[in-house]
């Protein structure tokens, strides 16, 4: 039986990966190298051909055009079986006629490992299961599911371990302990993950590097701090947390500091966050970085006045206000709710401020 | 007395459509119990001589063993040619896959009078007489659409993402369809083997057509029939029955403790 797990180590490496369903592009010309040893997550919304990604790389599916390399093994047109890479397919896809023990012995046993029990034994003991072993699948609940998936994958140990929405079909508290789990294994076994989801909250938890995708292709790459501080295209600003996005006019931008025209009002920012060379830009700034105060109130650098409040939501942590400018757009502010907050009700007149260094300029068009 | 009436009107139906159902087996199951000799149809005395001496009858158990051969052998091809074009069509997308979904559906709804009667008209014409291996062929054919009705629809709820698990997790395509895919799928195979078993076990109009001069458990009771039929026959068919309602009991009491390990 071929066997690649001694040979192919080392980075992921896709390489002008092209997928066409007949007149459907699902992945578009895609390059990207992923470091061995990282949590790596693909992000995107339905739709925007990650799934069809980490299926090339797991092998049932193949590029129409481009390669796959693992180091410095080419497995583009490699059998599922014979790469040293595992799946935890979304609705886990356990083996319902086989107890859980033999659901984890599955691949070590198909590369004719005579003597499982010790390697099974441990790996449920990491994913604190081990009690479970003589039970069917479907008398596990979700959580527990999960988990077994996990320790079916990662028990071969491969040098690569791809995640397919694992925990989509999880309720929400089960979802965050999961995600601190699966965070815990990879750290633990030091295996590569890749982890596909179109949940921005998971992905920023949980991998070191996101991919943003949009439409068969990466629109942004980067840590989770740096994609949401520095978000280089409108759709990332708005894919990742939520966005004031508001049209602007670049006055000057010349030195560190660039000034630009919003409805009359002066906005500065730093030029490094500015990504578009165009003199229309669209400003952005996060709706926790801004400041809500009644008219006519002291304000920071960068101010906006002539807002209604048009609604208020309590939230616990924060409180969120919908603000309508005299542009009638709509800009949305939260306020931690840490006793400064002020005393705004709706239908007042407010004035909007931040600081400078957290405004970002965008091409308007993309 | 009314309202007793109303309230237990549906018990009372289901008893009497029970008893409706069943009448003819009790029957059956009483007279194979009768001291009748060779003609079972007026009542003559309670005998075990029947139930001691099944083969007691001329040429019955010949008959009975033809149907079993007969059975078996076309069970076992029917079995395996109908789960090969189930998979085929509950998994494969191919030219003309919609029309051989409706061809395969034909024989069951076409007269089997009719299908006996051409099925002899080919064989005189391809001058092949007629016996048990006819009778085999025939039987083949009507099973193979009941198989494949019964196989397609275990494949359908097949989930194809266990098959991509198992060739994720090193399976080859042959270990895939041996540990994963064939275990699934086994109930529905199962089931389609009984099922046609008991058609070819069962049939009498196409087996008399193309069945020559062999004999089977049918035919030799409507032949009998002409002069009586030997109580001999109530025996076989009693125990027939009496075998297939062991088979589904044990079925549902292995199937219920499954269930209560399970919670």
């Amino acid at each position: 039986m071929v066997d690649l797990t001694s040979s192919a180590v080392g980075d992921l490496q896709l390489r002008n990966i092209t997928k066409r369903f007949a007149d459907f592009v699902a992945v578009d010309d895609l390059t990207l190298t992923i470091p061995k040893g990282s949590f790596f997550a693909l992000l995107g919304p339905s739709g925007c051909g990650k799934t069809t990604t980490l299926r090339m790389i797991a092998g049932l599916e193949e590029p129409t055009s481009g390669s796959i390399h693992i180091g410095d093994t080419d497995i583009t047109h490699t059998k599922p079986y014979q790469r040293p890479v595992n799946t935890v397919f979304q609705n886990y896809a356990l083996f319902p006629h086989l107890t859980i023990f033999e659901n984890v012995a599955f691949g070590l046993r198909r590369r004719g490992m005579k003597d499982v029990d010790e390697a099974v034994t441990k790996v449920l003991a990491l994913v604190e299961l081990g009690h479970l072993k003589d039970r069917k699948p479907g008398q596990l609940s979700g959580g527990q599911q999960q988990r077994i998936a996990v320790a079916r994958a990662i028990v071969n140990r491969p040098a690569l371990l791809l995640l397919d929405e694992p925990l989509g079909a999880l309720d929400l508290k089960l979802r965050r302990q999961m995600q601190i789990e699966l965070k815990w294994i990879q750290t633990e076994v030091g295996i590569t993950f890749v982890h596909v989801t179109h949940d921005q909250e998971e992905a920023m938890t949980m991998a070191d590097t996101i991919a943003v995708m949009n439409k068969g292709k990466i629109e942004q790459m980067g840590s989770p701090v740096e994609l949401y501080e520095n978000p280089k295209t409108v759709f990332v600003a708005n894919f990742l947390g939520q966005s004031n996005l508001i049209e602007a006019t670049v006055q000057t931008n010349s030195g560190a500091e660039t000034s630009v025209d919003i409805h009359g009002s002066r906005i500065l920012l730093p030029s490094s966050r500015n990504t578009s060379s165009k003199s229309k830009v669209l400003v952005g700034v996060r709706p926790e970085k801004i400041n809500i105060q009644t008219e006519g109130s002291s304000a920071g650098k960068n101010s906006l006045s002539g807002g209604v409040v048009t609604d208020i939501s309590f939230v616990g942590v924060s409180t969120q206000y919908q603000v309508e400018m005299p542009w009638k757009q709509e800009i949305m502010v939260f306020e931690q709710n840490d006793g400064g907050a002020p005393n705004i009700r709706k239908g007042d007149q407010v004035t909007l401020s931040w600081e400078p260094h957290f405004t970002f300029a965008l091409d308007s068009e993309s | 007395m009314s309202r007793w009436f109303s309230r237990n009107l549906i018990r009372i139906y289901a008893v009497l459509a029970l008893i409706y159902l069943f009448i003819p087996v009790g029957y059956t199951m009483a007279f194979s119990f009768n001291d009748a000799g060779k003609r079972n149809i007026n009542w003559q005395g309670f005998t075990l001589d029947n139930w001691k001496n099944p083969c007691g009858a001329p040429d019955i158990c010949v008959a009975l063993g033809n149907s079993l051969k007969i059975g078996f052998l076309s069970t076992l091809v029917a079995t395996i040619l109908g789960t090969m074009i189930a998979f085929a069509l509950g998994r494969y997308k191919f030219r003309g896959r919609s029309s051989t979904n409706l061809l395969i559906f034909l024989p069951m709804a076409t007269p089997e009078i009719v299908m006996g009667a051409s099925l002899l008209a080919m064989f005189v014409n391809l001058n092949v007489n007629t016996g048990f291996w006819t009778t085999v062929i025939a039987h083949i054919m009507f099973c193979i659409s009941f198989v494949v009705v019964t196989v397609k629809a275990r494949v359908a709820s097949l989930d194809p993402k266990l098959e991509e698990a198992a060739r994720d997790l090193y399976a080859n395509e042959y270990q895939t369809f041996r540990r994963v895919t064939f275990p699934l799928v086994l109930p529905g195979i199962a089931a389609a083997a009984l099922l046609a078993f008991s058609l070819s076990f069962d049939d009498f109009i196409i087996t008399n057509f193309n069945s020559g001069t062999i004999t089977t458990f049918p035919k030799f009771v409507w032949i009998s029939s002409i002069r009586g039929v030997p109580a001999q026959a109530n025996v076989i068919g009693t125990a027939m029955f009496l075998i297939a309602l062991f088979i589904v009991i044990a079925g549902q009491l292995i199937g219920s403790a499954k269930a209560k390990r399970k919670s």
